[in-house]
């Protein structure tokens, strides 16, 4: 970013203002363009894209104020100045609280505008640079609606990428709310057959007959309530993708009709002879452990081999904590396209998101951050908006039964469990424990504690 | 080269060397010929009562309409303002005729040697003559048509244009930095 390239805009009613600012920024070499009232203003940042804007405090109608906070919602990352004639302290703050960059009083030095001018350019330069370096690293961590950059999900998106391309059935494997069905869709969208239809199916949700009845369709009269023909879901994928959610809870009849499908790709209706024939590919999820199934004997061995061909497995989100803050990132970026507003997390929030363990996975990371965006007041979602539990101290057997922990025992337990977690890292326990490192220095110290949590023995002797 | 007039509008008689020294920096700078003025007229309107200030637009204004016709630069006494700013060394006209320039602020309280403010004032009446010629401010160290927001701006400054402003001059100017 350069002079040449930063475009001003200066709002100002009275036109000696703009002719004066607008030359003297011109000769700098910066593209200038001006605006008499706020309404004017408002218009050219609709069409326009602006790296600065200089705007009159007092003008009649639309005052500066009203100009930045339509700036903050139109242009978020243009700088505002306001100018001044009548410089309060209380403008002033209201005008930097209100996301001004900064302001002057009319009239400048020209110096201190010149110094202006220039941090401005820094600062927009940065703007530039950190929407590029975001956009490449949001692309770099990204497989369409997967975001992560953990070596896990790293090789889940390289596998999928590939089976993708293939027609082989796939089967996802992950706890619930990992995000079995976004890869599914992913692999649906990367897929040759992205322009076919994607039908999902919750195999654990229907009983046994009217998940038939839903996979497979039924003639009309098939039974009681079949007043018409109707297609089962297995033809409505006809040339796409079917996603089997739950497989792993269907019954042992369903088991054995789904495999004859998967190997003859054709099936009958409920209630009817003809067979129909089908071009499906098929991703089945669960959360199951299918091989114990298998082993117990409650699901078919011949059928895991069928679904088992490319197996993913999707790590649970408690062993990719590295991936919340670009999670949150990305949560926040919808966010942001619903509530037509930016929602930042604070420093503690984002602790207490990465201390939390995650039971139900990202669906749970979305559900805690929508819930924190609309509790939240104003633009930043702070810790106790979460609603998460705090972090429970687990009871020790170091106090005999019915006596409760001291004070210190529980800090003290908590503290070897947080660098524990941490795997010794001071610097992260220490910002889980919302406490600065040379605290939990001393603290480690005094409690007599080794830097991976581990408790010391008691010494004997 | 058409010529540059040099035109003394200040409120007292110039010191003999100072517009002698102006005009050697010019026609070394433009390679223009640059003769003096002998307009004994002074600016009317341009003093603003509130601000106890000139106008350097109205000057500027003023300068173009009165003057011998062609370049003129204007050299003054008084301190100068633009409408925005606290006081300025001195304005032009991009691609225009006129510019003007004050030895108002170069000179500092105490300051003792008489030669710095003609260099100073040598500086700025090649930088504002520049922008007539129709050169923006420039980012080449020492240059002297970069921006001087102070004296001390100023004194960082060497007296020439650099090779990339002599070049744009050379092509006729007025195009984009």
């Amino acid at each position: 970013m350069s002079v040449s390239n930063t475009r001003v805009l200066i709002v100002d009613d009275e036109e000696i203002v703009r002719e004066s600012l607008g030359g003297w920024l011109e000769k700098d070499g910066y593209q200038v363009a001006s605006a008499p009232d706020g309404r004017a203003a408002v218009e050219r940042m609709k069409g326009e894209r602006w790296n600065v804007m200089l705007v009159d405090l007092k003008m009649p109608g639309m005052d500066g104020l009203q100009v930045l906070e339509e700036a903050r919602k139109l242009q978020p990352d243009a700088a505002v100045i306001l100018m001044t004639a009548y410089a309060t302290v209380d403008t002033a703050v209201t005008a930097m609280k209100l996301g001004a960059f900064d302001y002057l009083v009319k009239p400048f030095d020209p110096e201190e505008l010149s110094i202006l001018m220039q941090k401005v350019v820094a600062q927009q330069s940065l703007v530039r640079e950190n929407a590029v370096l975001r956009k490449a690293l949001k692309k770099e961590h990204r497989f369409r609606d997967l975001v992560s950059k953990s070596p896990a999900m790293q090789r889940v998106f390289d596998l999928a990428q590939v089976a993708a391309r293939s027609n082989s059935t796939i089967l996802v494997l992950g706890e619930s709310g990992s995000g079995k069905e976004v890869l599914a869709r992913t692999i649906h969208a990367e897929s040759p057959r992205s322009e076919g239809p994607f039908v999902a199916v919750s195999c654990a949700a229907l009983t046994e007959s009217l998940l038939e009845s839903e996979l497979f369709g039924h003639e009309k009269g098939a039974f009681t309530g079949a007043i018409a023909r109707r297609k089962g879901k297995f033809e409505a994928a006809h040339g796409g993708t079917l996603f089997l959610d739950e497989v792993g809870d269907i019954s042992p009849k369903l088991q054995l009709d789904m495999l004859r499908v998967l190997e003859e790709r054709k099936f009958q209706r409920v209630g009817g002879n003809e067979p129909i024939e089908v071009d499906v590919r098929v991703v089945a999820a669960t959360n199951r452990d299918l091989k114990k199934a298998v082993a117990d004997g409650t699901f078919r061995e011949d059928l895991f081999y069928r679904l088992n061909v490319i197996p993913v497995t999707l790590p649970p989100l408690r062993e990719r904590k590295e991936d919340i803050p670009i999670l949150v990132d990305h949560f926040l970026d919808r966010l942001e396209a619903e509530l037509k507003r930016r929602v930042q997390v604070s420093p503690e929030a984002m602790a207490a998101l990465l201390a939390h363990d995650w039971p139900g996975n990202v669906r749970e990371l979305r559900n805690v951050l929508e819930r924190g965006a609309v509790v939240a007041q104003g633009d930043v979602i702070k810790a106790t908006d979460l609603g998460l539990a705090p972090p429970t101290v687990k009871a020790s057997s170091a106090n005999p039964p019915g006596e409760p922990p001291t004070l210190e025992d529980v800090e003290r337990r908590h503290i070897a469990e947080v660098l524990a977690h941490t795997g010794g890292n001071v610097s992260q326990a220490a910002r889980l424990l919302a406490i600065d490192r040379v605290t939990l220095y001393s603290k480690i110290k005094k409690f007599g504690l080794r830097r991976d949590g581990e408790e010391p023995e008691p010494a004997h002797g | 080269m058409e010529a540059i007039h040099l035109w003394w509008i200040g409120e007292r008689e110039p010191r003999e060397n100072v517009l002698a020294h102006v005009r050697l920096h010019l026609e070394r700078a433009f390679g223009a010929r640059v003769p003096l003025w002998p307009g004994v007229e002074r600016p009317v309107d341009a003093y603003d009562a509130r601000r106890k200030q000139w106008s350097s637009s109205r000057i500027l204004d003023w300068l173009a309409r009165v003057g011998p016709g062609g370049r003129v630069l204007g050299v003054t006494d008084v301190d100068l303002f633009i409408p925005i700013l606290t006081f300025v060394f001195g304005e032009a006209q991009l691609n225009g005729r006129a510019a003007l320039v004050s030895t108002a602020r170069l000179a500092e309280p105490g300051l003792p040697d008489e030669r710095v403010v003609l260099e100073r004032l040598a500086k700025e009446s090649v930088h504002e003559v520049g922008h007539v010629f129709g050169l923006l401010h420039c980012d080449t160290p020492v240059c002297v048509m970069g921006r001087s927001s102070s004296v001390r701006d100023v004194d960082k400054k060497r007296g020439e244009l650099c090779p990339t402003c002599r070049g744009r001059i050379a092509r006729g100017a007025g195009e984009a930095t």
